[in-house]
């Protein structure tokens, strides 16, 4: 019996706003607990919402970027229920009209096929502060449960799949589709680890071939690429044990520990709440012009599906390199301008996709370090001779750290390259007259041995010269002088 | 001194016959004389206002103030008041000081006025009677056992006892119009979304409308150019200036077509009230307007359909008041449930607890298409019968209460007998239709009130008419006896 893992997504994605989705309070991550919580975000009496602006910027963008429908007409409902991380007592958030509705994700696997994964809707809502449980203490030392409303109110688009994925790699996929998408858009900064992108699983199993959805359970707050895959993984494994055990699935809402790599049942009390929807009396209906629509779309920036389709016909790159170099947008955009000011977009695609992309690798960024400028000059240099591919890369990894320019480099350490014949001819005779052995061996080997061997000699010339010797003229001459002797 | 009217003040503080600094120490004076009698005010703020007074005084000395500089007022203690208390009537909020004023407030602070206190009101607003204050009931100065109304029974009462000139107020289903009509005074209840709600403590955030009460329409006038305007805080709020509403009050009503609704004359009201309103639209056609009979077929599903969305809506404004950042923590919690459970069962009320289990209820998983989707339902068409309406007509008149002031304690025991207090005012508030109560007569020496409902925006005709009104009439003089001063 072959099983099918059947997954959906809701993706919470905290968007780049400088201040709250109702109030001016400010959105930065990590500031001192409860100094990013104005009268508003405490839900002081008397206080009311105002709808942000920038919030509903963001949230378009992202619906045009997946050509999803954009509703011209969207409310605000309040989601009620106690906590004390929920200042008012209910959370403000889109139910029945949300301001996105169904559009389609387009991920690539692994093995380069792509598919289309269909989206139900994005709404706006705000988040909760954070309760700190076992970190804070009273004066006595007595533990406490403490508060933080910094994050209160923050906004966040929720962004809910269809469940169309067919197993942990395709959400793995999708999850980064969006990941790239948030950050080509400008709309989040898509940090997981400041839980600026996290997700709920909706996850069942059933045979394959079959039209009917299995029985779900939902994952709540995965806040890793990888969690995602392992808590797919375990989940859809324990549900195929239970049901081949003949057993019976439970709609629950279920946490994955990571530390056990299981997922555990939450407590019932916590799930089964009545949350009392109803449209905010306190806020209009947001309601979006053809005019704003239209404003939002001129100002989408060129996708990464777009854009890679793009590299791969007008710079005649490799899907592969296209790929590479369209995954961020900075990255991106960088290539083109080293592209375009060297006039080698080959050579800019090799260096930023090679050299450079291990340099960062190492250095653990995922933003090109070395200039536009920098990377620019060094492939001129390397193009008209003055220092060779193998320099070229040390001074690439010195650009890692500086902001030296190549000519300036070149010049502090004296690696112009040499292809002075005078100087050449000088350590060409040298090494001819130091390597007698090989040279005997060359002159009798016949023409296809001769080619191979004469890389030895080259090697030892450039050797000689530091490295600074233009190969190109050394295996000149030296093929010169030595058949000379034949 | 504080026989003088709001306009009355303003002449003379404009024609230094005394200074702002003169009448309000003496209102603090009367206050203190007379207030534990009436316990119209739940804080008295008379340092403070000795000190506005003062800067009141160098503002009119320089010239150029606005009209309202220097005039002495106070403000419903439902509207928070940056350093001083604000209660809104409730135990839950006995201890809580806003680091804000409302807009409200502020607008009066900016033009000059002085806050005399904080005045008594219905726990949260919910109540007709007074009785529901968390600081004892307020008396009515017409009789000693006589409930003021509610919820703004505090500021109607001190306007009526003529320890203040005005007060500001809130209305969400009748709160300004019945207390006005039960202690002579006028109030007005504006379009909702005409003035801002930011910093009032919301009970039932598509309803509450602030407003002012006030012994004549002049004054009103006057208070409502203050309080009208745009503020990008309340996003319910219309992007509309204020205007000066004193500027119409004189113009002729003749030619007005006055719409009588039939269902506001049905059983239930009492028949001298029935009197003294056709006695008053009497006047009107006397200046001119004519009387047209009309229909506002869904009046009486006005009332149920209140309570539906009125108490859906409080029961979640009022979920904030949890113990945890501010207001009334319960003593020791054991765990979170505890302190929740607690906190709001030992701080809130009774009526405030009804309405927050009416409100859950109709709002829970099962009932909301029954209750408050169809309350939805029915308020658009109560509105659709004033939209009719007022195709025909200017404007709409009949009684602001069904009966005169109730003794205290009278309708505590009945629930649903203190709501049909506000059975003739409910329906403006649903539609979102301004409502003003005048003094148009005394049954058995109690004052009762002709209530005008304008169409939306249309405060500035509302006032006119009732201006008229008062320049043919002396009801609105009407003075109740005072106590003997406190000892």
């Amino acid at each position: 019996m072959e099983w099918e893992i059947v997954v959906g997504l809701e993706v919470h994605l905290q968007l780049a706003t400088k201040s709250k989705l109702f109030s001016g309070a400010s959105t930065t991550f990590g500031a001192v607990p409860n100094t990013q919580a104005c009268a508003i975000d405490l839900a002081m009496p008397g206080t009311l919402p105002t709808p942000n602006e920038a919030a509903f910027r963001l949230a378009v963008l992202f619906g045009l970027a997946v050509n999803a429908k954009i509703n011209q007409h969207s409310v605000f409902e309040r989601k009620n229920y106690f906590y004390p991380d929920l200042p008012k007592g209910y959370q403000l958030t889109q139910l029945e009209h949300p301001i996105i509705g169904a559009g389609i994700i387009d991920i690539t696997l692994p093995d380069g096929t792509s598919k289309p994964i269909r989206l139900h809707h994005a709404h706006l809502e705000e988040d909760a502060g954070k309760s700190l449980h076992e970190t804070s203490f009273t004066a006595s030392g007595r533990e406490m449960s403490a508060i933080d409303l910094n994050r209160a109110g923050t906004p966040l688009l929720e962004i809910v799949s269809e469940p169309d994925m067919r197993s942990a790699a395709e959400a793995v996929a999708y999850l980064k589709k969006i990941h790239i998408l948030a950050k080509y858009l400008g709309i989040s900064d898509g940090d997981m680890s400041q839980g600026s992108l996290r997700c709920d699983a909706n996850i069942s199993v059933r045979i394959k071939g079959e039209q009917q959805l299995g029985t779900r359970t939902e994952i709540k707050n995965i806040n890793s690429f990888r969690f995602v895959a392992k808590a797919i993984n375990v989940e859809a494994r324990r549900q195929i044990d239970l049901l081949e055990d003949g057993g019976t699935l439970v709609q629950e809402t279920r946490l994955y520990d990571a530390d056990k790599n299981e997922t555990r049942s939450m407590r019932t009390k916590e799930v089964a709440n009545d949350y009392r929807y109803f449209p905010c009396p306190d806020l209009l209906p947001v309601e979006l012009s053809d005019e704003y629509i239209a404003a939002r779309q001129r100002e989408l920036p060129e996708l990464p599906d777009a854009r890679r389709t793009r590299f791969e016909s007008s710079y005649q790159l490799s899907t592969k390199d296209a790929t590479q170099l369209t995954g961020e947008r900075t990255t991106a955009e960088y290539f083109e301008s080293v592209a375009k000011q060297t006039g080698e977009p080959k050579l800019a695609a090799n260096w930023i996709t090679g050299e450079l992309a291990a340099l960062q690798n190492r250095a653990e960024v995922s933003v090109p370090q070395v200039t536009v400028e920098q990377l620019t000059g060094l492939i001129l240099r390397v193009k008209d001779g003055t220092i060779s591919g193998k320099i070229a890369k040390q001074l690439l990894a010195q650009m890692m750290d500086g902001n030296d320019d190549v000519d300036t480099l070149i010049a502090a350490q004296g690696l112009k390259q040499v292809s002075d014949s005078d100087a050449i001819e000088k350590l060409v005779d040298e090494v001819i007259a130091a390597n007698s052995t090989q040279v005997e061996n060359y002159l009798r080997a016949d023409e296809a041995k001769r080619a191979k061997m004469a890389g030895f000699f080259v090697g030892q010339v450039i050797k000689a010269s530091r490295g600074q010797g233009n190969p190109k003229i050394i295996g000149q001459m030296l093929k010169q002088k030595l058949n000379a002797r034949l | 001194m504080h026989q003088f009217t709001i306009a009355e003040i303003i002449r003379g503080l404009k024609n230094k016959q005394f200074s702002s600094m003169e009448i309000t120490r003496h209102l603090l004076t009367r206050i203190t004389q007379l207030d534990s009698h009436y316990n119209s005010f739940i804080t008295v703020t008379a340092e403070q206002a000795l000190a506005e007074a003062a800067s009141a005084d160098k503002r009119l000395a320089e010239g150029g103030a606005p009209s309202m500089c220097g005039v002495p007022i106070a403000h419903k203690d439902i509207f928070c008041t940056t350093a001083v208390r604000t209660s809104c009537g409730s135990k839950m909020l006995d201890n809580f000081v806003p680091p804000y004023d409302a807009s409200v407030v502020a607008s009066f602070k900016h033009c000059g006025s002085i806050s005399l206190g904080k005045t008594n009101m219905d726990e949260f607003a919910m109540g007709s009677s007074n009785e529901n204050s968390h600081y004892g009931a307020t008396i009515n100065p017409w009789g000693n056992n006589r409930v003021p109304g509610g919820s703004s029974g505090g500021s109607a009462a001190a306007v009526a006892a003529r320890l203040l000139p005005g007060a500001t107020a809130s209305d969400t289903g009748g709160s300004i119009r019945q207390p006005a009509a039960l202690t002579n005074t006028t109030g007005l209840k504006p379009t909702y979304g005409r003035i801002s709600r930011w910093g009032m403590v919301a009970f039932a955030s598509s309803l509450d409308q602030a407003g002012p009460l006030a012994r004549n329409a002049e004054d009103v006038a006057h208070m409502l150019s203050v309080m009208a305007g745009a503020d990008v805080r309340d996003s319910t709020c219309l992007n509309r200036p204020s205007q000066d509403y004193t500027l119409g009050l004189n113009k002729s009503v003749n030619g007005l077509k006055i719409g009588v609704p039939k269902e506001y004359f049905s059983a239930g009201l009492h028949p001298e009230i029935a009197v003294r309103i056709e006695a008053a639209l009497k006047e009107y056609v006397k200046l001119g307007a004519e009387l047209i009979e009309i229909s506002l077929p869904h009046t009486a599903m006005a009332v149920p359909t209140y309570y539906v969305i009125a108490s859906a809506e409080a029961s979640t404004n009022l979920s904030r008041f949890d113990g945890v950042r501010y207001g009334y923590r319960c003593n020791n919690p054991t765990n979170l449930r505890d302190l929740y459970k607690r906190s709001r069962g030992e701080a809130f009320g009774e009526e405030v607890k009804r309405r927050i289990l009416i409100g859950s209820y109709v709002l829970s998983a099962g009932y909301y298409d029954a209750y408050y989707k169809k309350a939805q339902q029915v308020r658009r068409l109560i509105k659709q019968d004033f939209v009719d309406a007022f195709k025909r007509v200017d404007v709409i008149m009949g009684p602001t209460t069904p009966t005169p002031a109730f003794a205290l304690g009278e309708k505590n025991a009945d629930p649903i007998a203190m709501y049909l207090q506000d059975i003739y005012t409910i329906a403006a508030s649903l539609s979102g239709l301004p409502g003003m109560s005048v003094p148009c007569g005394l049954v058995n020496g109690l004052p009762v009130g002709l209530q005008i409902i304008g169409n939306y925006l249309d405060e500035a005709r509302m006032l006119n008419l009732a201006h008229q009104y008062q320049q043919v009439t002396d009801w609105h003089q009407a003075e109740a006896a005072t106590p003997a001063p406190a000892a």
